[in-house]
């Protein structure tokens, strides 16, 4: 892995925070601009994929409460429920629903009900990388482990 | 409407028995025990004595025809009452007879479920409706069987019931199917009106008819219902012989005004009916258990009311009604009372069921009296209603379709009162001193009397129902003629003297002494013919599966990917031959930067073929998917272009810790799949897809999709990015359902990483594991 203590600190530091905000922005703008949940949830996954490569646990490991499983379901639960939620009020499945609510400061904000399916792909993608990632990884990480014990 | 929340509840009350009271099972079934009373009530209400029947429609599949629509006429009144009522007499003895059993708390969920889709069967106003209900009877009754969950006989019972009912339940759909194809409606009434005739009719007509058999254990699929015996009485009495059973009967007196004149119905329903009712109470005869003489009895009564009804005579049909009621008092009240002397003596042998007079005396009487009733001895209600049905088939004018009915019912006759008073003989001997147990159980009081209350109940109304026979009869009207409007008559403690009345007495008396002298001995077979070759054919379907899955899933994997790829050229190719493009047209469009990303594409591509270092070959397989996105960009498709550049980005990376577990260079392919035959499949699917793809550029011969998107995008979904609203609101299903496997795919790797953790631990190597 990557042997060095500045880019250790400026990924942990600076990277994800920047990447986080960036994947949320990108999943956001997606309906009007390139963009959307999948590929939002890609840059996060490639966020954590460096993160990873810099010999840390990527930062959503260390909160048992976002473990990767969880947030897989939770994702898919989103999605789901964004897909039935019109049938309750005599919609079709998935059938968008617009607001355009004002905020103080910011303005009108136009929401629009298929982003919340989007977020729910946005967290079902990054849970995907995480798991893959994880798994792979922990695994590798025993080999290397052992092999640098070895050597010492 | 009242009535369909009262259906409602039925499922509210078992969702909270098996989620919110766990722990309280007894409350739940008091619960229950109110709702039962209610809907009992709402139905009576609502359904006597208003002229039309109330009814409630609600829309389903609108475009395909399929609503739940439901009616309270007079029949449907009957069968919820008896439905509620029994299955509050039969929860309130279920309290008692659970006493200190842990399953108690599921019985009372699953029953409350059981009542409430039964409730909604007969409500039904619609084939298709009561075809929904109608599964899900097959499914709790499946639980209920299986109730007692570790033993081996309760789940191989429980399988044949399920799979003997749902295979008729399904030829049952065929026929709903076929009708509405036809007619486009599936409601009874609508049908009746049409009065379809006609080949396909028939077809339809018989696949109803298979339902029905199924069901209500008609020959030759009688044997189910006996093996559901191993279940708790409480069972038994209420599906097994009171309720469930009846949906064949109520399928048959909803279709036979319709169908009983078309085709081989009535021929069908006769000899499958006389079958049944000789086979039945056959094998009555022979059993010890005193439990299984029952389950045979209700065989042989279920084909009585299987002629009754199917034969689309008017008074068969109010003969049908009456005795439907009769069978299911006093079959329940012996079904119980059985179910006390087992609770009290720990058996149910014929043999040294005679012990209970001394204990249990109460009950005892109780139960003679139900047998009267099922023999069909004056002046209990068995009696009425027997007569009448023999009237009827004296009457029916049916040639000799006609004739079988009759005589056969008349065999039956003798057969029913034969068993009767065989159990009548077992109850009032003397058993030996040996077989006589004292009570086992420390049951109180009031348990005692909570078992023996409902026995006592239905013994009574049997009798008071046979002293007001003409009351009764006078009731039974708007039920039989809500069925077929000629179905007007009325029942008689006395009718006087006729044909039916010394063919009854002819009948009483062979019964009897066949009776009285068959030996309480066990003289059948362990294992019915019915079951030996239901579980010859069970066997059989399981084995031939494991063969064809042995074949189809050998565990090769450069099979698997083989076969999947060459379908994947083959589909598209054959299309590209048979519609004929010329596909150089759409080649000559393209930049100069395209042509050389291509290129590069094209060669990188082959670098990955032909290198043998793994980890070069997955650089440039990244080199590959690079290239690709650029090409997307130049296109034009910003979207495809980041998500091809970040999928292929993480592939890699993938990839790449993967590879550190495998050798650094490729191994010689293994022999079974030989190389020549990869580099066939590799050049068929590298010339199938271009091929397909050019000729799929000139294939268009409608207007293209993404203008109409185009146009909708921002108005309907809000949305300027036209791909990004395609994914999450135009074509949404396909990607809930895309995430859904990416979400599978993902829980797969971890455990095949796991599974090969495991091995490593245990030291096996991975690549062992990945191919056993």
């Amino acid at each position: 892995m990557i042997q060095s203590k500045i880019l250790e600190e400026l990924v942990d530091r600076w990277l994800t925070k920047v990447a986080t905000l960036v994947a949320i922005f990108i999943t956001f703008r997606g309906h009007n601009a390139p963009g959307g949940g999948f590929a939002g949830g890609l840059i996060l996954g490639a966020a954590f994929v460096l993160q990873y490569l810099a010999g840390q646990q990527p930062i959503i490991r260390r909160k048992p409460i976002l473990h990767p499983e969880r947030l897989l379901g939770a994702g898919l639960l989103l999605a789901l429920s964004t897909t039935i939620a019109p049938l309750f009020v005599g919609g079709s499945p998935l059938e968008s629903y617009i607001w355009t609510i004002s905020l103080p400061q910011i303005g009108k904000v136009k929401i629009v009900s298929s982003m919340f399916f989007d977020f729910g792909v946005f967290f079902v993608v990054v849970a995907v990388v995480l798991i893959v990632l994880s798994f792979f990884g922990t695994r590798g990480e025993a080999v290397v482990k052992d092999s640098i014990g070895g050597a010492a | 409407m009242v009535f369909f929340a009262a259906v409602v509840a039925h499922f509210a009350v078992a969702a909270l028995a098996l989620i919110g009271l766990r722990r309280r099972p007894v409350i739940a079934a008091c619960v229950g025990l109110v709702v039962l009373a209610g809907t009992a009530l709402v139905v009576a209400c609502q359904g006597i004595g208003t002229t039309s029947a109330p009814r409630k429609t609600i829309e389903w599949l609108p475009l395909l025809g399929f609503n739940f629509a439901f009616h309270v006429d007079g029949f449907a009144v009957v069968m919820a009452l008896l439905v509620s009522v029994l299955g509050f007499a039969v929860l309130a003895y279920a309290i008692a007879y659970f006493e200190h059993d842990a399953t108690f708390t599921r019985f009372v969920g699953l029953f409350m479920a059981f009542a409430g889709s039964m409730t909604g069967l007969v409500l039904a106003e619609d084939l298709f409706t009561m075809f929904i209900f109608w599964e899900l009877t097959s499914v709790w009754s499946f639980l209920l069987i299986g109730l007692h969950d570790k033993s081996e006989v309760a789940r191989r019972s429980a399988v044949r019931a399920l799979l003997t009912t749902g295979a008729g339940g399904l030829c049952m759909l065929v026929g709903i199917g076929l009708l509405q194809n036809q007619f486009g409606t599936t409601s009874f009434e609508k049908l009746h009106d049409l009065a379809p005739t006609g080949t396909m009719v028939s077809v339809a007509a018989s696949m109803l008819l298979l339902g029905a058999f199924t069901k209500s254990a008609q020959f030759p699929f009688h044997f189910w219902l006996p093996g559901a015996m191993v279940a708790p009485t409480p069972v038994s009495a209420y599906l097994h012989s009171a309720t469930m059973v009846k949906a064949g009967i109520v399928l048959l007196a909803r279709t036979a005004p319709i169908f009983s004149d078309t085709g081989v119905w009535r021929w069908w329903v006769v000899l499958a009916g006389v079958t049944t009712m000789l086979l039945g109470g056959w094998r009555a005869l022979r059993e010890t258990d005193s439990k299984l003489v029952l389950a045979h009895s209700t065989v042989s009564q279920l084909g009585l009311l299987t002629v009754l009804f199917g034969i689309g005579s008017p008074y068969a049909t109010y003969a049908g009604v009456a005795h439907l009621v009769a069978h299911a008092i006093f079959k329940a009240g012996l079904f119980l009372g059985v179910g006390v002397i087992d609770h009290e003596l720990g058996t149910r042998d014929v043999s040294k069921i005679g012990a209970a007079r001394r204990s249990v005396p109460v009950s005892v009487v109780a139960i003679d009296a139900c047998l009267l009733s099922m023999a069909g001895i004056i002046p209990l209600f068995g009696f009425a209603t027997k007569e009448k049905a023999l009237v009827a088939l004296l009457d029916a004018k049916f040639g000799l379709v006609g004739s079988i009915a009759l005589w056969g019912v008349v065999a039956g006759s003798v057969l029913s009162v034969a068993y009767s008073v065989r159990l009548l003989h077992a109850l009032v001997r003397t058993p030996n001193r040996s077989d006589a147990h004292d009570a086992h159980h420390e049951t109180s009081v009031l348990m005692r009397s909570t078992l023996a209350a409902p026995v006592v109940v239905a013994a009574i109304v049997s009798l008071g129902f046979g002293f007001a026979a003409s009351t009764v009869g006078s009731w039974l009207v708007s039920p039989s003629s809500a069925l077929d409007v000629k179905a007007v008559s009325k029942l008689a403690l006395w009718p006087g003297i006729n044909d039916a009345l010394l063919i009854s007495l002819v009948v009483i008396a062979i019964g009897a002494v066949v009776g009285w002298k068959a030996s309480l001995e066990n003289t059948a077979a362990q294992q019915s013919q019915g079951e030996r070759v239901f579980d010859v054919v069970y066997d059989a379907t399981i084995a031939g599966a494991k063969r064809i899955t042995s074949v189809a899933q050998s565990g090769s994997l450069p099979i698997y990917v083989g076969v999947a790829l060459l379908l994947i050229s083959l589909a598209p190719l054959s299309a590209t031959f048979i519609d004929g493009v010329s596909p150089l047209s759409a080649l000559t469009s393209g930049t100069a930067l395209e042509a050389v990303i291509s290129v590069i594409a094209i060669v990188l591509a082959i670098g990955v073929a032909v290198l043998r270092s793994r980890f070069t070959g997955a650089m440039f397989l990244g080199g590959v998917g690079y290239a690709i996105a650029v090409l997307f960009a130049l296109r034009g498709a910003p979207d495809l272009a980041v998500t091809q550049l970040l999928v292929e980005t993480l592939t890699i990376v993938v990839f790449l810790l993967a590879l550190r577990d495998m050798a650094r260079t490729k191994a010689r392919p293994v022999s079974r799949f030989p190389q020549v035959m990869r580099m066939c499949v590799a050049a068929v699917i590298g010339v199938a897809i271009p091929l397909f793809v050019l000729a799929v550029r000139g294939a268009r011969n409608a207007p293209s999709v993404s203008e109409e998107y185009l146009a909708r995008s921002v108005n309907e979904a809000g949305g300027r990015n036209v791909v990004n609203v395609i994914l999450v609101d135009f074509r949404g299903f396909d990607t809930m359902g895309e995430i859904t496997v990416l979400a599978i795919a993902a829980l797969g790797v971890a455990n095949l990483v796991r599974a090969a953790e495991r091995h490593r631990r245990a030291g096996v190597s991975v690549k062992e594991v990945v191919r056993p």
